[in-house]
C-alpha cells in the first residue's frame, strides 16, 4: 500500500471513529466502559506487544516513528474506557498552595490571574475549577483577570462549571459581590506594573462593561495592597514570572501558581526562594490539588491516561537504547 | 328651670370613643406594620436592639504613618487584633475610616476599605499628598444569612493620626540591586575600553556558531532554501533582538552564496525589523538586487497557528537549513522534530530553559541559554562586544564567589550575609 | 528610564514607565494591522499567481475575513456565549489549538525514542533522571514502589530531583540568562550593539 493510500485509509478511520463519537453522543448512547477484568487483559496485550517489539529490535528490525505515534495514541485514548482506581501522593509544592488557602480567613480578596490559551486549558483548567470550588466553598471573594485575550473567556467556562455544582450553588453567590471578572487587558507585565498602584487604570470596566467604581467587590479595591492572595495560572509568556518580578518583588503579593508541566520546572527556584507560596505543575499537579480540594474533575480522571503514556514513552527509550547497543556492538564486532 | 345639655354629654361621650378608636387603630396598625417581615434595606438592626454582649471589644493600639518607599498618596493602617478576634469571635471583619483633619479639625469619618478578621494592617491608596488625615479602625461582628446581612454590631477604635502621606526619592529597600547593577556595569564598561585600546580577548568555541557557515553552505550546494524562525516573542524581548543580530549575519551569508533566506514571522514589529535587517545586510554584501520584499512575511500572532504554517512550510518545501533563534514555548519541540523529520540541518538557540532540552534533542547545534547573546561578539569579532562579554564574565564571576561565601556561612548558622542580597519587600 | 524608575518612585519617574508602556501597548495594536496587511497581501498574490500551495492561501484569506466581519457586526458583545464568534471559538479555534498542543505528546515520544540514548555516563545519568521523574511523577510510580516505606518511593525520589537537582540547573543557567540580559542591553543602550537597527 502506498504511503498515500495508508494516509487517506488512516484519514478515513479518524473520520469514521468521529463520525459514530457525534452520533452516540446525540443518540445518547451510554459511555462504553471496559470492566476492571477487560482493562487488566487489555493493558496485558499492550505490554506482550511491546515486548515483541523489544524482540523485533533485538533482531534488527527498528521500529518506525509512526509505530511510537500509534502506541502513544493507544496510550491516551485507552484508558479513558477502562475501569481503574489509582492513588494520587501529594506533592510539598502542591499542599503548599492548599494551605495558604486554608489560612485565608471568610471573606479574603483573592486575585486570580488566567493567563492561558485553549491548547493549555487540559492542564489548567481542572486547577482553575478546584480552585474557584475551594474559594466559594470557603467564602473567599474572588477577583478575575487575564494577561492573555482567551484568559477570561476560560475564566467563564470555569466559573459556569463550578457554579453549576449543587453546594455552590446552594451559596446563591452573587456576580459583582462574591466575584468579578474583570477582563483581559493588554500590555503584558505592564499591566501587573500599573495595577500595582491602581486597578482601575487597568480595568476601568468588568468583563460586561460595568464601571470598576460601580462594582461592590472591587471598588474598595485600589491596588495589590488591598489583595489577600494572587493565584496565577499560566502556560507562557507574560505568566508566573513576569509575576514573580513584578507583583511579588515589588509589591510584596503572596503569590501561588498553576503551570504546564513543561514550564513548572522553571518555577521551582523562585519557590525555594520564596517568591512562589506553592506551585500546581501540570495535570499531576492538578489531579492532586483536586485531590486536596475534594472536588474530582478532569484532572483526576486523566491521570490513567497520563500514567499509561509515561510508560509507553519509557518503553520506547529502552526499545531504543537496546537498538542503540545492538547498533554499537555491531559496528565494535565489524572492526 | 335647669336643662341638663344633652349636646355636650353626647359630644363629650362621642368624642371620647372616637378619640379611644383612634388611639386603638393607631396601636393596631403599628402592631400589625410589626409582624410584617422587614425590608432587605431596613435588615440593620438599631443599636438599641443588639444585646451589649454582641459587641466586639475594640482594636487597640492604631497606628498610622506613609508608605514608605513609593511615589507617595498611601498610608499604611496598622492595629493590634481584638481581644474577641479568635476563632469563630465575635469579629467578622473590620473596617477602616478615614476623615480628612481641616483647620485642626476632623471631618466626617468614612469607610474607605475593609480588612479580614485576623488582619493587622490596611494600605489606604487614595491619600492625596500632603493633607492631615485621622483613621479609625472598626471591630464588626454581623450575622449573614442567603448573603443577607440580618444584623451588625460595630466597636471604632480610638482615633489615630494626623498623617500625610508623601513620595520619596529613592526605593531604599532596592539598594542591593543598585550596587549590583552599578557593579556589573563598571565591569563591562572597563573591559570595553580595555579590549577598544587593543587588548586580546578570549572567547571559546562554540560548535553552533561555528556551523552557521557550513550550514548556509549545505543549502547553497542542495539548491534549497534557508528557514530562519526569530521566534515568537516581540521586539521588546532581548533575545528577540539577540536573534535580529544573528539574522543580520545568517542574511549576509545568503546573499553572499544566493541562497533563499526565508523569515516567517510571528509579530508585525519583528516583520517590520527583520525586513530592514535582510534588506541592509544584501545591500552591504553587494546584492540589493537579490533582496525580495515576500522573504520576510507575518504569519499570525497565534503561537499553535504560527506553529502549523510553519509545519506545513517545512513539510512542503523542505529546506536544507532551518534556524530557530529566539524566544520559544510549547510550538519548540513541534517544529524542530518536523525539521528533522524533513532532513534539514538545524540549529537552534534560546534562552527559555524549558524549551532546550526539546532543541537539544531534535536539533544538530544548540546555544544554550546566553550563548545566544554572545552571537553577535562571536560573530563579528568586535573588540567592544568582546570586552562586555568579559565584563558579563566577571559578573558570573562575583555571583559565584558570593554563592560560595553564603553557602559556607549559612553551614555555620550565619544567615547575615545572604539577607544582603534579599530583594522581596 | 524603566531602571531609573525601578530606583526612583517619585514622580514624574513613576509616570515614565507608566507612559512608555501605555505608548508601547498603542503602538503594539497599531503594528497588528501592518501584519495583517502583509499576511493578506502575499496570501492575495499567491492565488493571483496561482503559486504552488495556494489552496491554503484562499483557507487563510477566507477564515481572516469571515472572523474579522462576525466579529465585528456582533457590536461589544461578540464574546457572549451563544454568538457566532463565541461558537468559531469553542468549535473551530479550540479544537485546532488544541490538536496543534497534542501534537505535542507524539513528537515527545518519538524525540525520546530517538535521542535519549546512555551514550556515556552523564547521558546516562540523565536518562536515569528522565525515567524516575516520569515514573514517579505518575501513580504508576508509587503502585511500583509501594512494598518501599513511605519517604523513599519513586514520587519521593522525583520529588526531590526536582526540588534539588534540577533547581540548581535552573538557577545556574537563569542567572547565565539574566547576565546576558543585562549585557545586551547594556550594549544595546550604549548604542554598541546595532545589528537589529540594520546599522554596523
Amino acid at each position: 500500500m502506498s504511503t498515500k493510500a495508508k494516509e487517506i485509509l488512516v484519514l478515513a478511520l479518524i473520520f469514521a471513529f468521529s463520525l459514530i463519537f457525534y452520533i452516540g453522543k446525540v443518540l445518547g448512547w451510554e459511555a462504553v466502559r471496559f470492566s476492571t477484568t477487560v482493562s487488566l487483559i487489555v493493558i496485558l496485550l499492550v505490554a506482550l506487544s511491546l515486548l515483541w517489539i523489544l524482540i523485533l529490535t533485538i533482531r534488527g528490525r527498528l521500529v518506525e516513528r509512526r509505530i511510537v505515534f500509534l502506541y502513544v495514541g493507544i496510550a491516551v485514548a485507552l484508558p479513558l474506557f477502562m475501569t481503574l482506581s489509582q492513588r494520587i501522593a501529594i506533592s510539598p509544592e502542591v499542599e503548599a498552595v492548599y494551605n495558604t488557602l486554608e489560612g485565608l480567613p471568610e471573606g479574603s480578596k483573592v486575585l486570580v490571574s488566567f493567563d492561558y490559551d485553549p491548547p493549555s486549558a487540559p492542564e489548567l483548567q481542572p486547577m482553575a475549577e478546584a480552585f474557584l470550588y475551594y474559594c466559594f466553598e470557603h467564602d473567599l471573594k474572588v477577583i478575575m483577570m487575564g494577561l492573555w485575550p482567551q484568559g477570561p473567556m476560560q475564566a467563564n467556562l470555569a466559573i459556569e462549571k463550578v457554579l453549576s455544582d449543587e453546594k455552590i450553588k446552594s451559596k446563591n453567590l452573587k456576580y459583582g459581590e462574591d466575584y468579578v471578572n474583570l477582563g483581559f487587558q493588554a500590555g503584558y507585565e505592564f499591566v501587573i506594573q500599573r495595577m500595582g498602584s491602581d486597578f482601575r487604570s487597568m480595568f476601568p470596566t468588568d468583563y460586561r462593561g460595568t464601571p470598576y467604581e460601580q462594582i461592590p467587590l472591587v471598588k474598595n479595591v485600589k491596588n495589590f495592597s488591598n489583595i489577600d492572595y494572587c493565584f496565577n495560572l499560566s502556560s507562557g509568556f507574560p505568566g508566573t514570572r513576569e509575576w514573580v518580578q513584578i507583583a511579588v518583588d515589588r509589591f510584596g503579593v503572596t503569590l501561588g501558581a498553576g503551570n504546564t508541566a513543561v514550564q513548572a520546572p522553571q518555577m521551582y527556584p523562585f519557590m525555594r526562594a520564596g517568591q512562589l507560596v506553592g506551585l500546581l505543575g501540570g495535570m499531576v499537579g492538578a489531579a492532586e490539588f483536586e485531590f486536596l480540594t475534594k472536588w474530582i474533575g478532569k484532572g483526576t480522571k486523566f491521570m490513567i491516561s497520563q500514567s499509561f503514556a509515561h510508560v509507553i514513552v519509557i518503553a520506547f527509550i529502552i526499545i531504543g537504547n537496546v537498538a542503540f547497543f545492538r547498533s554499537k556492538r555491531k559496528t565494535g564486532l565489524k572492526r | 328651670m335647669r336643662h341638663h345639655s344633652f349636646t355636650s354629654t353626647r359630644f363629650t361621650a362621642g368624642f371620647g370613643c372616637f378619640l379611644l378608636a383612634l388611639l386603638f387603630s393607631l396601636f393596631s396598625l403599628s402592631a400589625l406594620a410589626q409582624d410584617e417581615p422587614a425590608e432587605a434595606d431596613s435588615l440593620l438592626v438599631t443599636p438599641d436592639s443588639i444585646p451589649l454582649e454582641y459587641y466586639p471589644l475594640a482594636p487597640t493600639n492604631v497606628s498610622v504613618s506613609d508608605a514608605p518607599n513609593d511615589a507617595g498618596g498611601s498610608i499604611d493602617v496598622q492595629w493590634d487584633i481584638s481581644p474577641d478576634d479568635v476563632p469563630d469571635g465575635k469579629v467578622k471583619q473590620y473596617r477602616i475610616l478615614r476623615a480628612e483633619l481641616i483647620e485642626g479639625q476632623p471631618g466626617e469619618f468614612a469607610e474607605i476599605g475593609d480588612a479580614t478578621a485576623g488582619a493587622t494592617a490596611f494600605t489606604d491608596g487614595n491619600t492625596e499628598d500632603g493633607l492631615d488625615y485621622i483613621y479609625k479602625v472598626v471591630a464588626v461582628n454581623s450575622l449573614t444569612e442567603n448573603n443577607e446581612v440580618v444584623w451588625e454590631a460595630a466597636t471604632e477604635s480610638m482615633p489615630a493620626g494626623p498623617v500625610r502621606s508623601s513620595a520619596q526619592w529613592f526605593d531604599r529597600q532596592r539598594v542591593n540591586a543598585l550596587v549590583g547593577v552599578i557593579l556589573l556595569c563598571v565591569f563591562i564598561i572597563y573591559y570595553i575600553t580595555q579590549a577598544r585600546a587593543g587588548k586580546e580577548l578570549f572567547i571559546r568555541k562554540i560548535a553552533g556558531l561555528e556551523a552557521v557557515e557550513e550550514a548556509v553552505g549545505r543549502a547553497t550546494e542542495m539548491g534549497k532554501k534557508i528557514f530562519y524562525i526569530p521566534g515568537i516573542s516581540d521586539m521588546d524581548n532581548m533575545q528577540t533582538i539577540a536573534s535580529i543580530t544573528i539574522l543580520g549575519k545568517v542574511a549576509e551569508l545568503a546573499a553572499q552564496h544566493e541562497t533563499w533566506l526565508e523569515v516567517p514571522v510571528c509579530r508585525s514589529l519583528v516583520m517590520v525589523t527583520a525586513k530592514e535587517v535582510v534588506k541592509e545586510a544584501h545591500s552591504k554584501v553587494g546584492r540589493p538586487d537579490t533582496f525580495h520584499e515576500d522573504q520576510v512575511h507575518y504569519l499570525t500572532d497565534d503561537q499553535f497557528g504560527y506553529a502549523a504554517a510553519i509545519d506545513g512550510m517545512v513539510v512542503r518545501e523542505k529546506p536544507a537549513t532551518i534556524f530557530f533563534m529566539g524566544e520559544f514555548f510549547a510550538e519548540s519541540l513541534i517544529l524542530a522534530e518536523t525539521g528533522n523529520a524533513s532532513g534539514a540541518i538545524q540549529i537552534a538557540g534560546t534562552a527559555a530553559p524549558a524549551q532546550l532540552p526539546f532543541f537539544i534533542a531534535s536539533c544538530d547545534f544548540t546555544l544554550i541559554g546566553e550563548e545566544l547573546f554572545v552571537a553577535s561578539a562571536y560573530l563579528s569579532r568586535e573588540p567592544k562586544l568582546l570586552g562586555s562579554l568579559k565584563g558579563q564574565d566577571m559578573g558570573k564571576a562575583v555571583i559565584l564567589i558570593a554563592i560560595l561565601i553564603g553557602i559556607i556561612l549559612e553551614t555555620f548558622d550565619i544567615w547575615s550575609f545572604s539577607t544582603l542580597f534579599s530583594v522581596i519587600d | 528610564m524603566f531602571v531609573i524608575q525601578y530606583f526612583i518612585p517619585h514622580y514624574p519617574f513613576n509616570r515614565m514607565s507608566h507612559w512608555f508602556s501605555d505608548w508601547f501597548a498603542i503602538i503594539l495594536a497599531c503594528a497588528i494591522v501592518l501584519g495583517a496587511l502583509n499576511l493578506m497581501k502575499i496570501s492575495i498574490q499567491k492565488v493571483i499567481k496561482k503559486k504552488p500551495g495556494w489552496g491554503y492561501a484562499v483557507v487563510i484569506i477566507v477564515s481572516f475575513l469571515l472572523i474579522t466581519v462576525i466579529g465585528l457586526s456582533e457590536g461589544e458583545a461578540f464574546r457572549e456565549p451563544g454568538t457566532w464568534f463565541d461558537w468559531l471559538y469553542v468549535y473551530v479555534y479550540t479544537p485546532c489549538s488544541s490538536t496543534m498542543f497534542a501534537i505535542l505528546g507524539f513528537f515527545v515520544a518519538s524525540a525520546s525514542y530517538r535521542a535519549f540514548r546512555a551514550r556515556n555516563f552523564e547521558a546516562t545519568l540523565l536518562l536515569l533522571a528522565a525515567f524516575f521523574v516520569m515514573i514517579g511523577r505518575v501513580p504508576v510510580g508509587d503502585i511500583i514502589s509501594g512494598f518501599m516505606p513511605e519517604g523513599v518511593r519513586l514520587s519521593n525520589l522525583a520529588s526531590w530531583i526536582m526540588t534539588f537537582p534540577q533547581t540548581a540547573g535552573q538557577r545556574a543557567i537563569m542567572i547565565g540568562i539574566a547576565l546576558g540580559i543585562v549585557s545586551t542591553s547594556l550594549r544595546v543602550i550604549l548604542g554598541i550593539e546595532r545589528a537589529h537597527l540594520a546599522g554596523e
